[in-house]
């Protein structure tokens, strides 16, 4: 039995390739960048081109690009940052009800230290609210959050539109995107969104666990949250991970963005046009529509434990998430899927299928053809209650 | 001046003719339980035993030792030859440890074993005593609440030490044979099966499995508890039963309000077998009265009649905070409550009976023809796991 794997929003297989490189950095090219001799200058090149080509591939400045050990780091160090900059100038921060974790905790912290915390409602596409959006920034509001692409759902938001509401209403309004899920899949236009932070990840597209990064637009000076040997201009001490680094230049590299999206959007039709002749009583939670990722498809089965679901289909080799990695340890149902209001006798068959560009349309109909023979079955325990 | 761990046993001591067993089979326990440590030398003296290791690893055979039911107490004690000249040296090295701050209260508690040493224990205490009292200025004597003693033993050589660590007591896990427990992966199991260990039974595990219903990681989760378990009772081996198909079996063929219980008593059927070929005397459940629909009297006693072996249920009469207690302080509270579904779980009825009959349980259960081959075959594609002390 091979394996299909359809969990590539939780973590992707790394390229052939960048594990190569990394081997070469770990085995012989293993100088610290912040060493004298020739084999820190080497290692220091190696960290430089990375961050030219992500620079490049945002149309920034290379020096706006800072390394992180991954998305976490990246939406704490920015959203701490912002805040502890800026709290004297204002006290309101502004997010929405269905970021990742990494950014709604460090909102909530906030909150139970006194700021005065906005989480926008969503509607049932998953998009904010303009309205309350606009309402709410006001003179006192000196952070708004809003990610880019729904992990859970796929949902894309408008970031030009809100971009354009923040500059606005407020000058003083920093506007941060966590860009986790979208960073190399879709196009970031950080100039027409008016962005001055982002936050991206390396393993979400083949890259390797435990690196990150984040954009800040030049000038900000944001306050560091980790100190010491001042490495990355002093924003991020730490010794760079020179090895991760180096094979991400080269996931960058191969990155061929055309041919990915043609084949998410194929795949995503197929997908959606098989489920739903294949099971009945089936919600499909990211529709295909401009404004949602063609990577995600989240569907609710009803009268199904997608917990259940999903070890049915591991048995057969088949690896999806409930929900999303980081909400479905939790066992309780997840704050993206109430915000979107799915139905309670739903909420909790959540499964997410998400791809790579390794996915294929074969996959599909075995992971379809299985979906639909576990559903029937557990169905006929939970039917009769 | 040497360091030692001094180890006295409590309960087998007193026990007659077949004391020399019992202590033997502490010994083995002793020695697994400190397996991972080098060089260690153990030595039976009166009433004793004495253990000889690194120094660097006396707190970590502490802590190990403090989990081997049969000891009643334990002390680091440092050993010299019985001349009056050394015992006082390392009596100060002792004593200047425990003082702290203004002023420290003590006393002396000599006991003379050799009688042919040239003093009495009292004029040990007084000698010693006068001589501490000198020696640190902020020391005070205090007989009845003192905030240390020091501890004098007079034998082949002199052993001195300030403090004694209370054992688990118990027997030796072994002396009492060994039963079988049903460990679902809840608080209350673990707690039982170390409850019986502890009256010197050795234990075997049996899980049910129902993947997919359930994930790896609710056996992972089995696995770990086992390990926090047999760091009390030894090596444990855990018998993980595969029973997805008997469960979808009985939701299928028999009604609902049974379906909890019929399962139950399935999975003592199936442990009672495995009990059996593996030289078990007994089934270990961590059942308590009236917690869940399945443990009523009523439903108690239906389970129970699934099987010929004695039932021991030491959790039967305890409120579940009290178990709680126990299971923090075993240390698997906390694995416990890790939230991921346990196999009985899954297929929960709306509403239990919670009064039933066995009359009318047997006539659900005889609607499933197939049951004998189904639980050879589960028997049959059992996995064991040896799980050792962690």
């Amino acid at each position: 039995m091979s394996r299909i794997y359809f969990d590539n929003s939780a973590t992707t297989c790394v390229d052939d390739e960048a594990i190569d490189i990394m081997t070469m950095y770990h085995k012989d090219l293993y100088g610290n960048p912040s060493s004298l001799h020739r084999m820190g200058v080497e290692a220091e090149k190696a960290v430089e081109e990375c961050r030219n080509k992500i620079a490049e591939m945002l149309s920034v400045k290379s020096k706006e690009i800072y390394f992180t050990s991954g998305g976490t780091e990246g939406n704490n160090m920015l959203i701490r940052g912002a805040v502890e900059k800026n709290k004297r100038i204002g006290n309101r921060i502004i997010t929405s009800k269905i970021e990742h974790p990494s950014v709604l905790e460090v909102f909530r912290y906030y909150e139970s230290q006194g700021l005065d915390v906005i989480y926008l409602d969503v509607d049932e596409y998953g998009k904010i609210d303009f309205k309350k959006l606009e309402e709410s920034i006001n003179g006192d509001t000196i952070l708004v959050s809003i990610m880019m692409i729904n992990n859970e759902t796929g949902a894309i938001q408008d970031l030009k539109r809100i971009g354009e509401l923040v500059k606005k209403n407020s000058k003083k309004t920093l506007f941060h995107s966590d860009c986790v899920q979208s960073f190399g899949k879709s196009v970031i236009d950080i100039n027409s969104c008016n962005l001055d932070m982002l936050t991206f990840s390396a393993h979400k597209l083949h890259g390797p666990k435990g690196l990150g990064g984040v954009y800040i637009r030049q000038g900000l000076n944001l306050p560091p949250l980790i100190l010491g040997g001042g490495q990355e201009s002093g924003f991020r001490s730490g010794t760079e991970n020179v090895a991760s680094i180096a094979g991400f230049t080269k996931v960058l590299q191969n990155i061929d963005m055309k041919s990915n999206t043609d084949r998410f959007v194929s795949l995503k039709k197929y997908f959606i046009s098989k489920v739903a002749s294949a099971v009945d009583e089936v919600i499909i939670n990211s529709p295909q529509r401009d404004d949602f990722a063609d990577f995600i498809i989240s569907i609710s089965l009803k009268n199904v434990k997608g917990e259940i679901l999903l070890h049915a289909l591991e048995k057969k080799e088949i690896y999806v998430s409930t929900g999303s990695a980081c909400s479905s340890k939790k066992n309780r149902t997840s704050h993206v899927l109430e915000a979107i209001n799915i139905p309670r006798d739903y909420i909790e068959g959540t499964l997410r299928v998400s791809f790579s560009k390794h996915n294929t349309l074969n996959e599909i109909d075995k992971c379809i053809e299985a979906l639909a023979e576990e559903t029937s079955k557990i169905r006929k325990f939970t039917r009769r209650k | 001046m040497e360091k030692i761990i001094l180890i006295r046993y409590g309960e087998i001591g007193l026990k007659g003719l077949n004391k020399h067993y019992f202590i033997d089979v502490l010994i083995r326990n002793i020695k697994d339980s400190l397996k991972s440590l080098k060089n260690k030398k153990i030595e039976k003296i009166q009433g004793r035993f004495i253990i000889r290791l690194a120094e660097e690893d006396i707190h970590r055979a502490c802590e190990a030792l403090k989990k081997v039911f049969g000891i009643a107490s334990i002390s680091v004690a440092s050993v010299v030859e019985k001349d009056l000249e050394n015992i006082k040296e390392v009596a100060e090295i002792l004593t200047e440890k425990e003082c702290r701050g203004d002023e420290t209260t003590f006393k002396v508690n000599a006991r003379r074993g050799d009688k042919n040493f040239p003093m009495t224990s009292p004029e040990l205490n007084g000698y010693l005593g006068g001589h501490l009292l000198k020696t640190f200025p902020n020391l005070k004597v205090d007989v009845h609440e003192p905030q240390f003693t020091l501890f004098v033993e007079i034998r082949e050589k002199a052993y001195l030490y300030t403090e004694i660590i209370p054992g688990k007591n118990g027997l030796p896990v072994g002396t009492g044979g060994k039963a079988a427990l049903l460990i679902s992966g809840g608080i209350d199991s673990p707690v039982a099966g170390y409850m019986i260990a502890q009256r010197g039974v050795e234990l075997m595990g049996v899980h049910f499995h129902s993947y997919p219903y359930t994930s790896e990681r609710a056996k992972d989760k089995v696995v770990k508890l086992m390990e926090k378990v047999a760091a009390y009772s030894g090596r444990i081996k855990l018998f993980v039963v595969p029973f997805t198909d008997i469960q979808l079996a009985i939701g299928e063929f028999c009604e609902e309000k049974y379906s909890t219980l019929i399962m139950r008593r399935y999975m003592m059927k199936i442990a009672s077998e495995l009990a059996v070929k593996n030289g078990a005397l007994a089934l270990i459940t961590g059942e308590s009265i009236g917690q869940v629909a399945s443990q009523t009297l009523e439903s108690l006693a239906v389970t129970n009649a699934a099987t010929d072996l004695p039932v021991f249920r030491p959790v039967i009469g305890m409120d579940k905070h009290a178990i709680i207690d126990i299971a923090n302080e075993i240390d698997t509270f906390e694995t416990s409550i890790l939230p991921y579904e346990d196999c009985c779980t899954i297929f929960v009825p709306k509403h239990p009976q919670t009064k039933p009959k066995l009359e009318y349980v047997l006539k659900e259960e005889s609607k499933l023809k197939d049951i004998d081959e189904m639980i050879s075959e589960a028997i049959d594609n059992t996995e064991i796991i040896t799980i050792y002390p962690k």
